[in-house]
């Protein structure tokens, strides 16, 4: 039976994420990416609003239940207030919810709970490459069965936080499968590189990794001996980054509508032109369109459905379209004010063009 | 709770309107499409048996059937999904022939209309005729040569006779979906549109039922279209044509207001993702179409790859099926607000916008991505390319709805916003 409206739960947790986002995560974007860094207590603050926690079952130490939807929903309420800021608070997603959907029972247990008790900590993982056309699903880095341990081999791109690190989840190519493996930052041949500039995402901290033959013992294989499937955990990013799209598009928009209305021009608002409501009407639409396939996506990925790895996909090819188009018009409808830093809009501009290439770098 | 599964009895029904469509529109669906004005009889008799069995389609539900079915839910704790299965059915049969859906008996615009401003006793005496033994035909008159999306242009009036209590309307009505099938080939019904009052502008708006065979109403010219030839298009005078009093839908009495009138824009709110669906259901033809052409030519699409290994084709049929199911998602959404009784205009005149867009788009790129294939009668993608166009016309042209959508968005009144 089609519904469009969130339960009663989901709306509270809405409501809490969007008074964060508007309070805490946008009055601190601007800074935080002039200065390449997040203040901490206020992606504490976003930790504490508990969405991950809430996804891990108790005898993890959560308090709750895995719901792709309810995350889609809290990643596009946090993204509207700044997306850097909302990687950061989600980067523990990308250790936790593999294990959670991948791992054996000892592997939840060792290292979920770790992560879900504590204050935020950066647990991260390693996806990207870098080159022209990475592909989750055809990696460079390759992992090789060694006697009883795996040895990892190649070079990450776009990892968060890896600096300061305590473990994370590499993805490495074993015998053609994408394959994750837990792996201690300062383990032998765990090379963090330099933090890469980036023409978005500056409050984000990201590095290259190099894996100089990283050995990973059997039972630090994602999902033990017999592995996993990597197909949940790539789903799970497209609809994380897909949400995380509508919800900065959806702040570029609104933020041009005011300016629309509040800008003169010929002796009317500029939003009067029709030259730009059409802009704003085609903004407007884009963004529930795309919006409304992104929670479907995500309603397949919860309710196990055949299309929901492809949906995933199309998804986040739309959602990427949609947010270039969408930051692309909201610059252009403040004019030459759209280009100077101090309005939002230049920096969602330059954010929206990344969701074309970010990958593993969100998960719900 | 959001949730994306089609309610049971939907899925029931596409089945079987599914059947309907591969057996009974595609067969004929060139021979109707190269012999425009004929009408597809077969079609037309048979979906009105399975119509009638149904207990009737509509393009908006009878309220009264729907307050007792939303007390019986109430009790079972279903919302009403009127609108949706619609949405549903009309996606299936333009799937089959956007053109013989429109001849569909007894669904068209004027008992939509009837159904959504006809007092009690206009209904029982004008829509219960949809439900005899032959099919009978409905249409809306409204365009007029000189006022299309601009209603307020229209000039047809309708003065009062006093003496014998009638409406006697006069003027010129283009564009009706329809018309001859209602009024020349049926005992069926036009709902005119006129002024009752010319210095009144949109206050003085109102819709009259004229019935077939009423004299003074006659249809002088059978339109030749781009596409939807299977289906009727016709110009209509109406030359001191008189209509009992108790024809008038709405007040008699203009006030300052644009109340009535608004009344009358709000149809839209659920004729438009309609349209919208009708889009969608052309596109999911092409769509499939193109695939599996390009599947016998050995182009598959590999999903999840990124875009830089992808061939240009496959990067096309994506997005394609991006802006499908988006535009899709987001007229069903339209049409639950509808059934919730959820204020939607916006996303009424958002859904058509974006179906219109996706299906001329989808079906202009199919033809020429099958090249000399596509471009070819022996397919008939080339007519749902010729028939998609409609859709970004009717019910307000994509700039009009996106005018409404901007409106709406912006908290604009129409003086603010031209």
């Amino acid at each position: 039976m089609y519904s469009f409206s969130p339960t009663e739960e989901q709306q509270m947790l809405l409501d809490a994420i969007g008074r964060y986002a508007e309070n805490d995560l946008r009055p601190a974007a601007r800074e935080a990416d002039e200065e390449t860094h997040f203040p901490p207590n206020i992606i504490e603050k976003g930790w504490e609003m508990g969405v991950l926690q809430a996804s891990v079952p108790d005898e993890y130490f959560g308090f709750g239940e895995h719901s792709a939807v309810t995350g889609v929903l809290a990643a596009e309420a946090m993204a509207y207030g700044d997306l850097s800021g909302t990687l950061a608070v989600m980067v523990p997603n990308l250790f936790v919810l593999p294990l959670l959907f991948c791992g054996t029972e000892e592997q939840k247990q060792e290292h979920i709970p770790p992560v879900i008790e504590a204050e935020w900590k950066p647990y991260t993982a390693a996806l990207m490459e870098p080159k022209f056309d990475f592909d989750p699903n055809d990696l460079a880095t390759v992992a090789e069965a060694d006697g009883e341990d795996y040895v990892l081999r190649g070079e990450k791109a776009f990892v968060p936080f890896a600096a300061e690190a305590e473990k994370m989840i590499v993805y490495a190519n074993l015998d053609g499968e994408t394959q994750g493996f837990i792996v201690s930052a300062d383990g032998e041949g765990v090379e963090v590189g330099q933090r890469q500039k980036l023409l978005g995402l500056n409050a984000l901290p990201l590095f290259t990794v190099n894996l100089e033959s990283v050995r990973v013992p059997q039972r630090d294989r994602l999902g033990g001996p017999e592995g996993h499937d990597f197909a949940p955990i790539i789903d799970s990013s497209r609809a994380a980054l897909a949400a995380m799209a509508v919800g900065m598009s959806k702040a570029a928009f609104d933020y041009a509508v005011e300016y629309a209305k509040d800008r003169e021009v010929f002796g009317v608002k500029v939003a009067q032109k029709q030259a730009i409501a059409f802009m704003i009407a085609e903004m407007g639409t884009e963004i529930e369109a795309i919006r409304m396939l992104v929670w479907e996506a995500a309603w397949m990925l919860d309710n196990g459905q055949r299309e929901a790895s492809k949906t995933a996909y199309l998804a986040l090819t739309g959602a990427a379209n949609m947010a270039m188009m969408v930051t692309d018009r909201a610059v252009q409808i403040l004019g030459g004010h759209g280009y100077i830093r101090e309005h939002p809009v230049e920096l969602w501009m330059r954010n929206g063009r990344g969701f074309a290439t970010f990958s593993g770098l969100a998960m719900v | 709770m959001i949730d994306f599964s089609p309610p049971k009895p939907i899925k029931q029904m596409n089945n079987v309107v599914e059947t309907v469509a591969v057996n009974m529109m595609r067969p004929v669906s060139r021979y109707f499409d190269e012999n425009e004005h004929e009408i597809p009889w077969d079609f037309i008799n048979f979906m009105h048996t399975a119509v009638k069995s149904m207990g009737g389609i509509s393009m908006a539900p009878d309220e009264k059937k729907e307050k007792k079915k939303d007390a019986d839910k109430k009790k079972k704790k279903h919302p009403p999904i009127g609108y949706q299965r619609l949405a549903h059915m009309v996606e299936m049969l333009s799937w089959g022939d956007a053109g013989m859906y429109l001849c569909v008996p007894g669904g068209m615009l004027g008992s939509a209309a009837v159904s959504a401003a006809g007092t009690p006793e206009q209904k029982k005496r004008f829509l219960t005729r949809f439900m005899g033994d032959e099919p009978v035909f409905d249409a809306m008159a409204m365009t007029e040569p000189q006022a299309g999306s601009d209603t307020s242009a229209i000039r047809a009036t309708a003065d009062l006779d006093e003496e014998t209590n009638e409406w006697i309307l006069n003027g010129e009505k283009i564009f009706v979906t329809a018309g001859d099938k209602a009024l020349e080939q049926s005992n069926g019904f036009i709902v005119v549109w006129a002024t009752i009052d010319t210095d009144a502008g949109r206050a003085g708006m109102r819709s009259f039922v004229v019935e077939a065979g009423t004299p003074g109403c006659s249809v002088t010219k059978m339109e030749e279209k781009l596409g939807i030839r299977a289906s009727d298009t016709v110009s209509i005078v109406l030359q001191d044509c008189r209509v009992p009093y108790e024809n008038i839908l709405g007040s008699p009495t203009v006030k300052k207001t644009t109340k009535g009138f608004k009344g009358a824009m709000k149809t839209f709110d659920a004729t438009r993702p309609i349209i919208a669906a009708q889009a969608v259901g052309i596109a999911r033809a092409t769509l499939e179409l193109l695939k599996e052409e390009l599947e016998k030519n050995g182009v598959t699409i590999r999903y999840g790859t990124p875009r830089q290994k992808l061939t240009n084709i496959e990067r096309e049929v994506i997005d394609m099926e991006v802006q499908l199911r988006s535009a899709w998602l987001l007229t069903l959404k339209a049409l639950w607000m509808a059934d919730n009784k959820i204020h939607n205009p916006k996303e009424a005149s958002m859904s058509k916008v974006i179906g219109g867009d996706v299906v001329v788009k989808i079906t202009q790129k199919a033809v020429a991505l099958l090249g000399p294939l596509g471009y070819s009668r022996d397919m008939l993608l080339e007519k749902w390319f010729r028939d998609a166009k409609i859709t970004d016309l009717y019910e307000g042209t994509g700039q009009i709805n996106r005018l409404v959508v901007a409106r709406h968005i912006l908290g604009y009144r129409g003086s603010q916003l031209r």
